[in-house]
């Protein structure tokens, strides 16, 4: 797996973010973000709780709306025009933090739900598409459970696995791991990386420093809503630049 | 055990046969003590329990096996039975059909009704057991329109006409609604209603004289057949009406919230009692005098926007008390607001809320006895009125009122069985 890093990345541009600003009432969240992401790659965004990492992620999929400045999402403009922003949700996974699977529907049904509905692709197709995303995650036998029957680890790679099938260019992941038990977690993280192998283009926000530098081929740190160091992993992680960063890193390094 | 007990090393040889647990560990002799005689406190309650319900049983089960059934009026149970106890429920057999179908149903016609409801079970089902086949629901969609030609009568061509306007307004809607859902919201209905009016135009005067089914007008239903059509229609009516007034209250378009707030907040306020006057007394002063909407349809549409204020806020509860990652995964997939609300919330909402819609149904049935005040003779408005009036039967109350008591009993506790079977059903969150 230590070819992944290597991985290419091609000069297509995936998202752009130029000058985005974002306030929650008053509270300025995300100050003058300027990111461009191209296709193949792989980036973890960490920083301390609060920092707006989240926030950052969830804009490009208009789950939160930004004020000022532009989203870009393969080549679709976001406006609060509702038809971009379906075309953008349909384009872009999205795996959150409490898996957010849905109770009522089966782990097949949950797969298969958008592909049928979004997509309109015949339910005998979709189904098929989610037992091959469903094997490729680990999981087929669980397929007629409900998610309320499925460890922590096993709902998010549901969860992956659902926005797989809708066969997304570009994958979100707000904090998979924070929700799970530390023997979860390892599952979790090498289903992320099979993906990142396969060069799906990726913005993670999470804090494995471990899956950061084995994957990503860029960490962020933001902290107070603005982007304070970017780098590739192993400069990053070995000579971080500026004190914020430092400080951080001997944190959550440190033991 | 060993019986040397100075040697501690010991190899069971042979399996020990299985011995019955004593008479005080099962059947019915522990079920007792545990359930019955667990202490001297819970045997006290018990014995006064037992105590009670001799009371109870000894005083009411001579009063009902050794009632009358056949006598013909009150001063003759009397006689009959001399001071002895036991109810007059002669009253219940010979007002039988009226205390179910009102006194002017013609009485020849009686099978309509019963067709109906006997059609309205194969029309419920595949609503309410959702394994049945899907394809059931067309006549689910049919049956509205075919109670109303049976019960009513008179010309074929109304329910016709009017099955044709839901038709086409439903055309419309679906054409128009892909581009816009207000578009396709208020060309639907627009549709419908040109279509009723066109088409009620276009039936002649007398189209009712001599048709299939004899004409009965709303003024001539009554009895337990009207509580069931008014509990049928108002439940039916009221559901689809209160979740879009939830959905409603939650909407981002101002305009669209406040007029669902100030709706709910303004029926929720105001006594059913009072709408159903309104009903009756006000709503002719605000029509011009020689159009005649008819009472039982001011009624259905006082009931139903009662119980829908209700229900919406019952749903709004349900809708709260669902995570907001659940609406974040629907948009994220790419869901838009009809498909998320569609696949994804309601369904989860709705089964949050079954206690609070079934609360709201069952009070909604028995309501409906509310329209004696009005001078409908319901089943409290026919024992009430012509019953008790009537020089035969006049001071038989225990037997009428329990016998309404009981009808509305069977049916309220069929609701809430259904509910609890339903919850049981759509349970998959395996806590």
């Amino acid at each position: 797996m230590a070819e992944a890093a290597q991985m290419t990345v091609s000069d297509e541009v995936a998202i752009s973010i130029e000058n985005m600003n974002k306030w929650y009432g008053t509270f300025h969240v995300l100050r003058d973000i300027d990111l461009t992401v191209y296709r193949g790659e792989r980036i973890v965004i960490c920083g301390p709780s609060g920092s707006g990492k989240s926030t950052l992620i969830r804009c490009i999929n208009a789950l939160e709306e930004h004020q000022q400045g532009s989203i870009t999402v393969d080549g679709t403009l976001l406006s609060s025009d509702i038809k971009n922003i379906d075309v953008i949700r349909s384009e872009v996974g999205m795996c959150f933090q409490h898996f957010n699977l849905f109770p009522h529907l089966t782990i097949l049904e949950n797969c298969t739900l958008a592909p049928i509905w979004v997509r309109k692709i015949p339910k005998k197709e979709a189904e098929e598409t989610a037992m091959h995303f469903l094997e490729k995650v680990k999981i087929p036998e669980q397929a007629d459970k409900y998610p309320g029957q499925l460890s922590g680890g096993q709902q998010q790679r549901v969860a992956i696995a659902r926005s797989l099938c809708m066969k997304p260019r570009i994958m979100l992941f707000d904090e998979p791991t924070s929700a799970l038990d530390p023997e979860m977690i390892k599952e979790v993280l090498d289903t992320m990386i099979e993906l990142a192998e396969e060069g799906m283009t990726m913005l993670c926000v999470t804090h494995e420093m471990g899956f950061a530098r084995q994957v990503a081929n860029r960490v962020i740190f933001m902290d107070q809503g603005q982007i304070v160091e970017q780098n590739e992993p192993e400069p990053f992680f070995s000579n971080p630049q500026s004190d914020r960063t430092k400080l951080f890193l001997s944190q959550i390094l440190g033991h | 055990m060993p019986t040397d007990t100075s040697n501690v090393a010991f190899v069971r040889t042979e399996t020990l046969p299985e011995k019955a647990p004593p008479a005080s560990e099962t059947g019915i002799v522990k079920w007792l003590r545990e359930n019955l005689f667990a202490g001297w406190a819970n045997s006290l309650l018990t014995l006064l329990a037992i105590w009670a319900i001799y009371i109870i049983l000894s005083s009411i089960l001579p009063w009902l096996f050794g009632g009358l059934w056949t006598t013909s009026s009150l001063s003759e149970c009397r006689e009959i039975l001399q001071g002895r106890v036991g109810g007059c429920f002669s009253v219940l057999t010979e007002r039988w059909n009226q205390l179910l179908y009102g006194f002017k149903y013609p009485n020849d016609q009686y099978w309509r009704p019963n067709l109906a409801l006997v059609l309205l079970f194969f029309a419920a089902a595949p609503v309410l057991f959702f394994d049945l086949p899907r394809k059931l629901l067309i006549f689910t969609g049919l049956y509205p329109f075919l109670a109303f030609w049976l019960i009513w009568g008179g010309a074929i061509a109304v329910p016709i006409v009017a099955l044709l306007g839901v038709v086409a307004g439903y055309v419309v809607f679906d054409r128009l609604g892909k581009q816009t859902f207000a578009g396709g919201f208020f060309g639907g209905i627009a549709a419908a209603i040109l279509v009723w009016v066109l088409g009620m135009a276009l039936i002649p005067e007398t189209a009712s004289e001599n048709a299939l089914l004899e004409s009965v007008p709303s003024r001539d239903l009554g009895g337990f057949m009207l509580n069931l059509m008014l509990g049928v229609t108002c439940v039916s009516l009221s559901l689809p009406i209160g979740i879009a007034l939830a959905l409603g209250r939650q909407s981002n378009m101002p305009l669209i919230k406040w007029i669902c707030v100030v709706f709910i907040e303004f029926i929720r306020g105001v006594p059913l009692i009072t709408l159903l006057f309104v009903a009756s007394v006000m709503l002719s002063y605000f029509f011009p005098p020689e159009s005649t909407v008819d009472l039982f349809l001011r009624v259905v549409i006082m009931i139903t926007v009662f119980s829908a204020a209700y229900i919406a806020e019952v749903i709004r509860g349900g809708l709260a008390a669902l995570p907001k990652g659940q609406y974040e995964a629907a948009d994220s997939l790419g869901l838009d607001y009809p498909q998320a609300m569609q696949l994804i919330i309601l369904p989860q909402a709705l089964k949050i809320s079954i206690p609070g819609i079934v609360n709201v149904a069952v009070g909604l049935f028995k309501d409906t006895t509310l329209v004696s005040v009005i001078s409908m003779f319901d089943l409290v408005g026919m024992i009430r009125g012509p019953i008790l009036a009537s020089t035969e039967w006049n001071g038989v109350y225990w037997e009428l009122l329990g016998f309404a008591a009981a009808l509305f009993f069977v049916v309220c506790y069929g609701i809430s069985q259904y509910s609890q079977w339903l919850e049981r059903r759509l349970a998959t969150d395996h806590r």
